[in-house]
C-alpha cells in the first residue's frame, strides 16, 4: 500500500489509452440492463453506470470487474464484509483514487480525465466513513462551502466588496438557511460543526453533500454508531431526500435493518468483486451472500442480520 | 450597542480589529505632537507597521490556509528592492514623495504577487512539512539572488546585472541604485508613520474581506479538510494558490513601506531569520487570529529594543521568553486552570449564557 | 585533477552534512519535529572541543570526547525540559519552541565566548596524502571525515536493526500508540534519540571546525540548515537517504562553488532540492504514505 497516488494515475492513463478501444467494444457487448440492480429497471434512467470498473493496490486486485448501473432515483444499497472494497469503489467513483482499469459513466458522461473537485462539479457528491467536517468553522460555513459551485463570486469581487459579493453572500445564506432547514438543523447555524453531537454532525455532512446539487448522492456508512432510534430516523431522512431532491443514492451500510428497509436495489461485494445483485428479499435468500458474511457453515438465521 | 452585539460574530471582530488600529494610531498620533515620543521609539514606528502587515499576511497562509511558509522574508525582500527601484525612478520627474510611495509599494505588491506566484505553483505540489522546506529553500534563494543583484539608473534609464555594479555599463552621472551585497543605498526615506497605518488598514481590509468571502471559505475548508473539501468540488491547488500568493503581494507591500524608512538596506536583512521573526508573531498572537498577530508583532517589536539596556542578555532573554511562552500555552492543565479564573471573573459581570446543552435537546444523539 | 580535487572536497563537505543530516533525519523520524536547534549543538560542540584544547591544554582527542560527551547531555537536558512538556502540542508550538532554543544557545555562547572568531586547532595532525606526483592533494582531514561519516552511518544501521534500543525507536517512528501498547517506553525512546544527534551533532561540529577553523556563535545556522536540506533531499525519516542527501548536497554545492559562481552556489544548493522534491515529493529514498480516506 505503499505506492503513491500519482503512479496510480499514471498506471490509469497508460491502461486507460490501451484498453479504450477494447472497452468500448465490451461496452457495446454488454446489454446495459444485465448490469442494473433491478434487472426490469428502463435504461434509459441511468444515472452512474460503472463498467468493468477495477484497481489494484501494488499486486492486490482491491475492486476488480466491478459492474454497476444506478437508475436516476434508485436507492442503491452497496454491502459485503470488512475489507470487501466497498469505501475503495467509493473513492473509485470520486477520483480520490484514479482507477487502475474501466469507466465510469456518470449520465453518460465518462469521468476518466476528471479530478475529485471536477466529479462533484458533475454531480456526485459523497459522505464519509470517518465524519470529514470543517470542524472549526460553523455550520452555515459548512453549507456555504457546499454551495461553493452553486454560488459564484470571485476572489476580486471578495476583497473589494464588489455588489457581486453582497449579491451572492445574501444567496449563499438563503440557500444555506434553506436547506439546514430540511433537515431541522436552521437553529444551529451559528454552531461550530467540530462541537456537533455526532448524529447532528452526520446529518450536517448529508446536508453538505446535498448543497452541491449532486445527481449521485454517495453515503458511505450513514448509521455508524447511531442507536436504532436514530437508525430509523436516518432511514425517514434518506427517502426524504430522494423524494424531495429526486436524486439517486448510493449506501455503504453494515446495518442490514437500514439497508434492507431502504435500499430498492442491492449489490454485495467481497474480495472486491461483485458477488451478487438483486432486491433485498434476493440478496437476503442469497446463499452467496450468507457464506460470505457467515461462512460456509449454515445457521438458524438464513438472512443476513447486522453484519458488523 | 445593543445593535453592535446583535452583529454576527466576525463582523464584530472585524470591527474591533479596525478599531484597535485606529485607536492605536490616535493615541500614538496624540502623543507624537505633544513630543512625548522619545527618538528611539519614533525610529521603531514604521518598522512596527511593517511588521504588523507581515504578521497579517502570513497569517493568511499559516492561519488561515494552514501552510507552514519559513521563507516570507523573500517576498518582502522582493518588494523591498522593487519599492526603492521604482521610487529612485521616479525621483526625477517631479512626483511628489507620498505620490512615489504609493506608486512603489504598488509595484511591490505586484512583483512579489509574480515571484509568489512563480515559487507558489511548484510549492503547491507539496504539502506539510515538505511545502515548509521548500518555502524555506525558495526564501535563501531568493536572497542569495539579490546579493547578486546589481541594478544601476542613468539618462537612460535602469541597467541590470547579476555580476558587479562595473557592468551594468552606465553612462556618466549614472547612479547605483543596489550593489550586490551592500544592497540599496542612498535610498529617499520617504515612507512615514502614516504611510504605515494607511497599509495596515489595507492589509487588514484585503485579508479581512477575503476570509469572509466565497474565497476565504474555500482557504479554510482545505486548510480543515482538504479531502472533504475536493469532494464539495473545490480546487485545491487553486485556493491555496490563492492564499499564498495574495501573501506574497501583501508582504510585498510591507518590505516597501520598510525599506523607504531607511538610507540603506541590505538583502541579508531579509533572511530565514526574518522569516522566523514574523512567524513568531503569527504564533504567538494565535494562529489565525489576525488581532492577536497585530498585537505581538508590535510587542516583540518593541520588547528587544527596550531591552536594549540589558546588552547581549537581551536576545537570551527573548529566547527565553519565547520558550517559556509556548510551554505555558500548550500547558493544558494551566489553561485550564487559567480560563477558569478568567470564567469566574466573567461570571460576576454578566448572567451566564443559556446552556449549550440544551440547544442541542433534540437532537439524535 | 581539479575535478578530483573538487569531487573530494564535496565528499568531505558532504560527510559532514550527512552525519548532522542523520541526527535531524533521527530526531523527524521518531518526534515528527523540525529541530532548527540541532544546528547550534554542532556549534556547542565546536566550542566544547576548542575550550579542551585550548584551555585545559588536553590532546585533540578528548577534546573530541568531551564535546561528544557534553552534547549528548545538552540534547537530552533540552529534550526533557523544552520538547517533552509539548509531546501532545501543535507541530508549530514546538517548531517555534525549537527556535526559541537555538537563539537560546546562539545567544548563550555569545556570552561565554564573545562574537569574535575563535581560530579552531585542527583535530587531525597527520600530514595530508599526494597523489598524482603532488597534483592531487587529500587533506588529513578530508579523510578523517569521511572515515568518520561512514563509520557513524555503519554503527548507526547496525543499531537501529540489530539492537533492542534500536528495534523500538524504528517501532516508534512507525506508530508510537502501538509500540507503547508493545511495552516499549516511548519517552525514553525519544530522549534517547535526542541523546545520538546530539552526540552526532558534536562529532560533525568538531570535523567541520577542522575542515572551516573559524567559530562563531553562528557557526552551525548554516550547516544546520543545509543538513536538514540533505535530509529531506534524501528522504527525511530515512538513514541511509540522510547519508545519501548529505553526500551529494556537499558535491553539488563544491561543483558550484568550483564551476559556476561561489556567490550562487546556495541558490543552486536549494534549486536542486526543490526540483528533486518536485519529482520525488517524498526524496530521493523516502516512502510517501498515502493519505486514507
Amino acid at each position: 500500500m505503499t505506492r503513491t497516488e500519482g503512479t496510480y494515475k499514471a498506471q490509469a492513463a497508460a491502461a486507460g489509452k490501451r484498453d479504450a478501444a477494447k472497452q468500448r467494444e465490451r461496452t457495446k457487448m454488454v446489454p446495459v440492463v444485465t448490469d442494473s440492480i433491478i434487472p426490469e429497471r428502463d435504461a434509459g434512467q441511468t444515472i452512474l453506470e460503472c463498467r468493468h470498473l477495477g484497481i489494484d493496490f501494488g499486486g492486490l486486485h482491491a475492486v476488480e470487474d466491478f459492474n454497476l448501473t444506478v437508475g436516476k432515483t434508485e436507492i442503491a444499497g452497496l454491502i459485503g464484509p470488512n475489507g470487501a472494497g466497498k469505501t475503495t469503489v467509493f473513492n473509485l467513483l470520486t477520483k480520490v483514487y484514479a482507477p487502475t482499469r474501466g469507466t465510469i459513466l456518470l449520465d453518460g458522461m465518462d469521468t476518466a480525465n476528471m479530478t475529485t473537485d471536477q466529479v462533484s462539479q458533475a454531480g456526485i457528491a459523497r459522505t464519509f466513513q470517518n465524519i470529514r467536517l470543517f470542524d472549526t468553522l460553523t455550520v452555515e460555513e459548512n453549507v456555504r462551502i457546499g454551495l461553493h459551485n452553486q454560488v459564484k463570486c470571485g476572489m476580486w469581487s471578495g476583497i473589494f466588496r464588489l455588489p457581486r459579493y453582497w449579491l451572492s453572500e445574501k444567496e449563499f445564506h438563503d440557500r444555506s438557511l434553506e436547506l439546514l432547514d430540511v433537515f431541522n438543523m436552521a437553529d444551529n447555524a451559528g454552531d461550530i460543526a467540530g462541537s456537533l453531537p455526532y448524529g447532528a454532525q452526520r446529518r450536517l455532512e448529508i446536508v453538505r453533500a446535498l448543497a452541491t446539487s449532486p445527481k449521485l448522492l454517495l453515503l458511505d456508512e450513514p448509521a455508524a454508531g447511531m442507536n436504532p432510534s436514530e437508525t430509523a430516523e436516518l432511514m425517514e431522512i434518506i427517502r426524504k431526500i430522494r423524494d424531495e431532491f429526486k436524486i439517486a443514492i448510493m449506501l455503504i451500510e453494515h446495518d442490514m435493518d437500514l439497508v434492507m428497509g431502504v435500499c430498492e436495489g442491492i449489490a454485495v461485494l467481497n474480495f472486491g468483486r461483485i458477488i451478487a445483485k438483486g432486491t433485498p428479499d434476493q440478496i437476503q435468500a442469497n446463499p452467496q451472500v450468507i457464506e460470505a458474511y457467515l461462512g460456509t457453515q449454515e445457521t438458524d438465521d438464513a438472512t443476513v442480520r447486522g453484519g458488523r | 450597542m445593543e445593535k453592535f452585539k446583535s452583529l454576527p460574530a466576525a463582523t464584530r471582530s472585524t470591527i474591533i480589529t479596525y478599531a484597535m488600529v485606529v485607536i492605536a494610531f490616535l493615541i500614538m498620533q496624540g502623543l507624537l505632537s505633544v513630543g512625548a515620543v522619545s527618538n528611539s521609539t519614533q525610529g521603531l514606528l514604521v518598522p512596527i507597521c511593517a511588521y504588523i502587515c507581515m504578521a497579517i499576511s502570513l497569517n493568511l497562509v499559516v492561519g488561515i490556509s494552514g501552510e507552514l511558509s519559513l521563507g516570507h522574508a523573500g517576498f518582502m525582500s522582493v518588494g523591498a528592492f522593487t519599492g526603492v527601484v521604482v521610487s529612485t525612478a521616479l525621483a526625477g520627474s517631479g512626483t511628489s514623495g507620498p505620490v512615489r510611495l504609493l506608486v512603489a509599494i504598488f509595484a511591490a505588491g505586484v512583483s512579489a504577487a509574480i515571484a509568489g506566484l512563480l515559487i507558489g505553483i511548484p510549492v503547491m505540489r507539496l504539502r506539510g512539512d515538505y511545502l515548509a522546506i521548500v518555502t524555506l529553500a525558495f526564501g535563501e534563494i531568493i536572497k542569495n539572488l539579490l546579493n547578486n543583484l546589481y541594478v544601476g539608473l542613468d539618462v537612460r534609464g535602469l541597467h541590470f546585472s547579476m555580476s558587479d555594479a562595473a557592468s551594468l555599463g552606465m553612462a556618466e552621472g549614472g547612479k547605483v541604485v543596489i550593489n550586490g551585497p551592500q544592497g540599496a543605498v542612498g535610498i529617499d526615506m520617504i515612507s512615514s508613520f502614516t504611510a504605515g497605518f494607511l497599509l495596515i488598514l489595507f492589509t487588514l481590509f484585503v485579508v479581512l474581506n477575503l476570509v469572509n468571502s466565497r474565497s476565504g471559505r474555500a482557504i479554510m475548508a482545505v486548510r480543515d479538510n482538504r479531502i472533504a473539501a475536493e469532494s464539495v468540488g473545490i480546487n485545491t491547488t487553486k485556493y491555496r494558490l490563492m492564499a499564498f500568493v495574495v501573501s506574497a503581494a501583501l508582504a510585498g507591500m510591507a518590505g516597501a513601506l520598510y525599506a523607504m524608512n531607511y538610507s540603506a538596506i541590505v538583502p541579508k536583512k531579509f533572511d530565514f531569520n526574518t522569516s522566523i521573526l514574523v512567524l513568531v508573531f503569527v504564533v504567538l498572537g494565535g494562529m489565525g487570529n489576525i488581532r492577536g498577530g497585530i498585537i505581538s508583532a508590535t510587542l516583540l517589536t518593541v520588547l528587544p529594543e527596550k531591552l536594549r539596556f540589558i546588552g547581549d542578555f537581551r536576545m537570551l532573554i527573548y529566547a527565553i521568553v519565547l520558550i517559556a511562552v509556548m510551554l505555558v500555552s500548550n500547558n493544558r492543565a494551566l489553561m485550564e486552570r487559567l480560563h477558569g479564573l478568567a470564567g469566574r471573573f466573567r461570571k460576576k459581570g454578566r448572567a451566564p449564557s443559556p446552556a449549550v446543552a440544551s440547544k442541542d435537546g433534540g437532537d439524535l444523539s | 585533477m581539479s575535478f578530483l580535487t573538487a569531487l573530494i572536497n564535496g565528499i568531505s563537505l558532504g560527510s559532514v552534512y550527512a552525519i548532522i543530516a542523520l541526527g535531524y533525519t533521527m530526531v523527524y523520524g521518531i518526534a515528527k519535529m523540525l529541530n532548527f536547534a540541532h544546528g547550534d549543538v554542532i556549534m556547542v560542540g565546536g566550542y566544547l572541543c576548542f575550550c579542551t584544547v585550548q584551555y585545559l591544554g588536553l590532546p585533540t582527542l578528548a577534546g573530541v570526547i568531551l564535546a561528544v560527551v557534553g552534547c549528548t547531555a545538552l540534547g537530552i537536558v533540552v529534550e526533557g525540559l523544552a520538547y517533552k512538556p509539548l509531546r501532545q502540542a501543535p507541530s508549530l508550538a514546538v517548531l517555534i519552541t525549537a527556535i526559541g532554543v537555538s537563539y537560546f544557545l546562539q545567544n548563550s555562547a555569545l556570552l561565554i565566548w564573545g562574537a569574535d572568531p575563535k581560530a579552531f586547532p585542527s583535530a587531525v595532525s597527520f600530514p595530508s596524502v599526494k597523489l598524482f606526483d603532488g597534483q592531487l592533494i587529500i587533506n588529513s582531514i578530508t579523510i578523517v571525515t569521511v572515515l568518520a561519516a561512514v563509520l557513524v552511518m555503519v554503527a548507526l544501521t547496525l543499531f537501529t536493526s540489530r539492537t533492542k534500543m534500536g528495534k523500538a525507536m524504528r517501532a516508534c517512528s512507525e506508530d508510537k500508540g502501538a509500540a507503547q501498547l508493545m511495552g516499549i517506553n516511548v519517552d525514553r525512546t525519544i530522549s534517547m534519540v535526542f541523546a545520538i544527534g546530539s552526540g552526532l551533532a558534536a562529532i560533525a561540529g568538531v570535523l567541520l571546525c577542522s575542515a572551516y577553523p573559524t567559530l562563531t556563535p553562528t557557526t552551525g545556522s548554516m550547516p544546520g540548515i543545509k543538513a536538514f536540506t540533505a535530509a529531506v533531499f534524501g528522504g527525511i525519516g530515512s538513514i541511509p537517504g540522510a547519508a545519501l542527501g548529505g553526500v551529494l548536497l556537499g558535491i553539488i554545492e563544491i561543483m558550484a562553488k568550483t564551476y559556476i559562481s561561489t556567490q550562487l552556489s546556495d541558490a543552486i544548493v536549494f534549486g536542486v532540492l526543490i526540483i528533486v522534491l518536485l519529482i520525488k515529493p517524498a526524496g530521493l529514498l523516502g516512502k510517501l504514505v498515502p493519505e486514507k480516506v
